[in-house]
């Protein structure tokens, strides 16, 4: 049997209150407004290799948005939406990836980590994070994202199996946008439906249309409710896609269709939360202007105050290495310092 | 040499033309790993293969690099022989256990019986401004396993090479490609299907002052610092190892007892890296001949930087090879 893909848009539901339908849309416009300067910023040569989000708005930032403030995020590298959506500064995020020093670390007064690069190696730490709450007293969720893809690694399935047996309070998003790199879901794995394999580890695994932010985030409400109260962990699958290549290195035109493009470019779950917007009476073309103006104005803002960062100094490559830093790093510190290496100070 | 015919191809060609001679050959030949088919690879060095060979024998994997070893060593039991890619050889870690615990084992805990014909090809090292963990050059673990034998190629005709001679070997070969070299090298390649020995050494460059010892991405820094001192009138003896696992130990310590002076260069965190094993390797057979310490050149005591403005500090460079060399010299 097929499992029921929750949605709202297509069916003209809206049991949202306006603030938060209005909060939700700002915070996807302003992803989506992100994500493209970031491209540009790209092929201008301003920014290193990019993963682009554009089409998983409504995933990301639903979930974020569900989170209380002291839940975490444990995002991977193609949540940047909703790392912005938490807090995270866009110029942080920009020297993040202009792989400047400045832009990694814990963000301060962020509850996010640094995006992950290895494949679902931070599920089963995402757990972990999600208990510590529970040994200290705190009942912070922990939200955590992963791809189609990803959820093919052992750790997915050991980190799922863990949350369940331990009751953690963690919320796993899969944004199943389709395709791993090159690699297309039904190449990936026999199951129709990812979520449906939350109940071989005993949680509730649910099904959103990705593309209707109404439809993720009050699902992601309920999954986060659920672990606050101490019921565990919840799988929620948001059916989406991704509009761009996988990183600015990748070409999609060598495995997908310009077609397969265009039918979901259709479904932009901007462009449809607009339209419900609209509908309402809630949105307009000016208001959409204004919100531009503003974006605009805090971007270059932003943009400045990244273009202001020093440049990093070739003795951070060793800081940080351990708390203290050995013989080792120190010896290669104090020549980096200098500007030599190591071999020249001996 | 079975063709006197050569073209100029990068190392993405050469390996391209090496796959495609080896399905062609042996019908137990298999490419498979993340993104291979369709795609052709991330950096397109299996282009092509499937549309030649099918999807039975070119695959795309499930994004798993544990299944995809674990997939090979049985593929391996059962008589074919796997090549499998890991997408980054920073993505070796989650397959760990199957290398360690299995791939490097099977041959010694079944008494010979079950020996694993199994090439994993994985791109390592930096100079290219990839995220953080693409530009890991994690050959010390490798070597460090018992079992496995392991090859980086240093251009593009020697990597044709010895990339069919790891496939026609009967234990576990890792073969590591310098994602620098991949578009970065060119050089002439002969056509045709050609083995080059594994477990050997070869000497570059001539010259009796010292011996720059390296192997993968690092021999063109070692050849670029061999010309800056030639320029001053210091001719240096460039050996590039080719092999780690086995090493050509002869080759090593005749190019040490020759020139009296060693500097060893790897793109590594500098502790416990290979060249700390050729450093000892050296202090065990060739004391008597040095002149100079043996010193290393290499990566600093930390993760491979993810920040593009500062890496080129943390690989070695020519001008670091030449400042050990005037250690080594004036010692
Ligand atoms: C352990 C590991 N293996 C391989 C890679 C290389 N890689 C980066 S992204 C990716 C595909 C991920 O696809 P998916 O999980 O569906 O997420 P998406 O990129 O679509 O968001 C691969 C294979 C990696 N980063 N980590």
């Amino acid at each position: 049997m097929k499992p029921k893909v929750v949605q709202y848009l297509d069916k003209g539901e809206f049991p949202l209150s306006e603030g938060e339908a209005l909060a939700l849309y700002r915070a996807m416009r302003r992803a989506r407004f992100f994500d493209e300067k970031a491209l540009t910023l790209q092929r201008q040569g301003r920014l290193g290799v990019y993963a682009p989000f554009m089409g998983q708005e409504a995933a990301q930032v639903g979930v974020a948005l569900a989170l209380g403030e002291k839940d975490f995020v444990v995002p991977s590298y193609r949540e940047s939406a909703m790392l912005l959506t938490r807090g995270l500064p866009i110029h942080t995020l920009l020297l993040y990836w202009r792989a400047h020093p400045a832009g990694w670390g814990f963000p301060e007064g962020v509850r996010a980590v640094n995006p992950y690069i290895p494949i679902a190696t931070q599920i089963p730490q995402a757990v972990g994070l999600a208990l510590a709450g529970r040994y200290r007293g705190e009942d912070w969720v922990v939200a955590t994202s992963i791809g189609d893809g990803g959820t093919s690694e052992g750790d997915f399935h050991e980190g799922l199996n863990f949350a369940a047996v331990f009751d953690a309070p963690v919320v796993f998003l899969v944004q199943n946008n389709q395709y791993a790199i090159s690699v297309p879901r039904a190449k990936q794995m026999r199951v129709d439906y990812i979520a449906r394999r939350a109940e071989g580890y005993g949680m509730p695994g649910v099904v959103v249309d990705g593309n209707d932010a109404l439809a993720v985030y009050l699902e992601a409400k309920k999954a986060v409710e659920r672990a606050r109260k101490g019921e565990g962990p919840t799988l929620l699958e948001a059916l989406t896609y991704r509009l761009a290549p996988h990183t600015t290195s990748d070409d999609p035109s060598r495995y997908r269709t310009r077609e397969e493009e265009e039918a979901w470019r259709a479904k932009d779950p901007l462009l449809r939360l607009r339209k419900a917007l609209e509908a309402r009476g809630l949105w307009d073309e000016e208001r959409e202007r204004g919100l531009l103006a503003e974006l605009e104005a805090e971007f270059a803002r932003e943009l400045a105050l990244a273009d202001s960062a020093r440049e990093p100094r070739p003795e951070e490559i060793v800081e940080h290495v351990y708390a203290a830093m050995g013989p080792d790093q120190r010896r290669a510190w104090e020549a980096l310092r200098q500007g030599k290496h190591v071999e020249e100070v001996w | 040499m079975v063709t006197e015919k050569a073209r100029v191809l990068n190392l993405v060609q050469a390996i391209n033309e090496a796959l495609d001679l080896a399905l062609a050959r042996d019908e137990r030949v298999l490419v498979f790993g993340e993104d291979v088919g369709r795609l052709g690879g991330v950096f397109r060095v299996t282009e092509g293969l499937q549309a030649k060979y099918g999807e039975r024998r070119v695959f795309d994997t499930p994004l798993a690099e544990s299944g995809i070893l674990g997939l090979a060593i049985g593929l391996a039991m059962g008589g074919m022989r796997p090549v499998a890619e890991i997408q980054f050889a920073g993505f070796l870690y989650p397959a760990l256990d199957q290398i360690l615990s299995h791939l490097g084992r099977w041959r010694h805990r079944s008494r010979g019986r079950v020996g694993l014909p199994v090439v994993v090809r994985a791109p390592y090292g930096g100079g290219v401004h990839t995220p953080e963990q693409h530009a890991d050059s994690p050959e010390a673990l490798l070597c460090h396993t018992p079992g496995v034998k392991v090859v980086i190629p240093s251009s593009p005709e020697r990597a044709k090479g010895l990339l069919l001679s790891a496939i026609e070997d009967e234990d576990p070969v890792f073969f590591l490609e310098a994602i620098k070299l991949y578009r970065g090298s060119r050089a002439e390649v002969p056509e045709g299907y050609y083995t080059l020995p594994l477990g050997r050494a070869r000497v570059v460059r001539e010259g009796g002052a010292a011996t720059l010892i390296g192997y993968g991405g690092m021999v063109e820094v070692m050849l670029e610092a061999a010309e800056v001192a030639a320029k001053e009138g210091v001719e240096v003896m460039v050996v590039d190892l080719e092999t780690l696992v086995p090493l050509d130990e002869e080759t090593l310590l005749w190019a040490v007892r020759e020139t009296g002076r060693a500097v060893v260069v790897y793109e590594a965190m500098r502790t416990g890296g290979f060249g700390a094993e050729i450093a000892a390797r050296i202090a065990e057979g060739a004391i008597d001949h040095l002149q100079a310490p043996v010193v290393r050149v290499a990566g600093y005591d930390a993760p491979y930087p993810p920040f593009s403005a500062i890496e080129h500090h943390y690989r070695p460079s020519a001008r670091r090879v030449l400042a050990a060399l005037r250690r080594v010299l004036t010692h």
